[in-house]
């Protein structure tokens, strides 16, 4: 068994492709975690209004988005695109005719779609006598909404948050199902060269279990700096 | 009405649905006045203050602060609003409210809580701010807890800091809401001694309150509301020791 192993980690192939799928799954969870963020902040600021034509369109879309699977969502948006008539012609063939692209917007409406969902509870159990408070004090809604409002629901998002990125990183192995090679996708390629399932997988397993560790301990950091006002004394 | 008041009140009507919470109350106050409302839980009193600065709004009735008459409106559902949020932003920055929850803002240290209104809503420099900030932690007694956060504290000096907080403001009138009454009976005094001090120093204050002690020794205007309407009011010692009607004799005897 072992002799399998060590041909396979004799070689340095091996290294650089794993290397190549390491950069490109942190690549895609951060830049998609990067845009759904950006996204969800407005989305949640809109879920959270009490007018429906504001808040009703965004509800659709984040359970859409949360009810059906993202490979589902992966598929329709990279082999739906090559179906709208006249785009293989157009300017926009040549960002979505790499897998790249439908992956990235994809996985960003996704995690958008859950963040929005994290933020809007986060927001909505913002203590009402501090809103009323900061009312009191002259603040109009922009204001309250950026001093206030945010500032309170973003810290107490974190810990739900922390969650929806490993879940975000772990969801990027799905790439590898359309030609993207991420961890997994070069797990698979691996597998295939040497026909050793149980090495190949078993060590992109261990990556992604200590790229985890990595995230929760960046975690651990941030809420022990932004959750002070929280801890017990 | 006179010349120097900071603020008068006339003719507040509220409604939550049917309900008739208050039924014509008017109030003044001129520079200088500490005035109590006093009565019993659903008076009115609390409800009464809270739409002076427009947290509810009320009915009918007009609030006119330093001459300024607030303008209202009436919305799409034929509900009665503010008509300028501006104007209304406005006049809370020189009203300053003490909430009997304290209600500060609970990621933000005292410090953070007490500059936070001074520089983004009136404009103060940062380094002015903290200076007065400083002044006014010192006059509660709390400079060494500025950089604590509210959960950190006892409601006694969360309340003093909300005290500072509406201090900072520089405010024409401040509006106090049962502030002692979520407190433990031992945190009371400290508060309390906190408001005197602002009395003698001829702060405006309107204080609903259910320390009568407060009400009788510090203040140079009582109100007795009771079901919506003021029974009473005047002089606090002519009022406490010589009650006309007979629900503010009832209010003022021992209850057990």
């Amino acid at each position: 068994m072992f002799d399998a192993a060590i041909k396979i980690f004799s070689n340095s192939y091996t290294w650089a492709h794993y290397w190549e799928g390491l950069v490109t799954t942190v690549q895609l969870t951060l830049l998609s975690l990067l845009v759904g963020g950006l996204l969800a902040v407005p989305l949640a600021i809109m879920r959270t209004s009490k007018n429906k034509l504001i808040n009703w369109p965004v509800w659709v879309f984040t359970y859409v988005f949360r009810g059906t699977p993202l490979l589902i969502q992966l598929y329709m948006i990279y082999y739906g695109v090559t179906l709208i008539e006249g785009i293989q012609e157009s300017f926009w063939w040549e960002i979505f005719k790499h897998a790249l692209y439908p992956t990235l917007i994809a996985f960003s409406l996704n995690t958008a779609a859950y963040t929005t969902e994290i933020f809007r509870g986060a927001i909505e159990a913002t203590p009402r006598g501090e809103i009323e408070a900061a009312k009191a004090y002259g603040m109009g809604w922009g204001l309250r909404m950026r001093r206030i409002i945010l500032p309170s629901a973003f810290r107490r998002a974190i810990p739900a948050y922390s969650n929806e990125v490993i879940f975000m990183m772990h969801a990027t192995s799905i790439a590898s199902l359309v030609t993207i090679i991420d961890l997994l996708g070069a797990a698979r390629d691996i597998y295939a060269k040497y026909y050793a399932p149980f090495e190949a997988f078993i060590f992109v397993g261990l990556i992604y279990l200590c790229l985890t560790f990595g995230i929760l301990a960046i975690f651990k950091r941030i809420e022990k700096k932004m959750l002070a006002h929280l801890a017990p004394r | 009405m006179s010349e120097n008041a900071a603020l008068v009140v006339s003719d507040i009507h509220k409604k939550f649905g049917d309900h008739e919470v208050l039924k014509g109350i008017s109030l003044t106050a001129s520079k200088g006045d500490v005035i109590s409302l006093i009565g019993s839980s659903g008076s009115g009193k609390s409800t009464f203050l809270r739409c002076i600065n427009l947290l509810e709004v009320p009915t009918s009735g007009e609030i006119q602060v330093h001459g300024e008459n607030i303008a209202f409106k009436t919305d799409k559902r034929g509900e009665r609003i503010p008509a300028n949020s501006r104007q209304v932003e406005q006049m809370r920055s020189r009203l300053s409210m003490v909430f009997q929850g304290f209600n500060l803002w609970s990621h933000m240290t005292v410090m953070e809580n007490i500059i936070e209104a001074p520089i983004h809503v009136l404009g103060v420099s940062k380094a002015e701010a903290i200076e007065r900030a400083e002044e006014h932690l010192n006059r509660v007694g709390l400079y060494e807890r500025k950089d604590y956060y509210p959960a950190h504290m006892s409601g006694g000096q969360q309340q003093r800091a909300a005290i500072a907080r509406a201090l900072a403001m520089n405010p024409d009138v401040m509006l106090f809401d049962e502030p002692t009454s979520a407190l433990d009976p031992e945190l009371v005094g400290e508060v309390l001694k906190v408001m005197r001090g602002l009395a003698e120093e001829g702060r405006t204050m309107i204080v609903v309150t259910h320390e009568m002690s407060f009400a009788r020794d510090v203040s140079n205007h009582v109100v007795y509301l009771h079901q919506g309407v003021i029974e009473e009011q005047g002089d606090p010692q002519e009022v406490f020791t010589n009650p006309k009607s007979e629900r503010m004799k009832q209010f003022l005897s021992p209850k057990y």
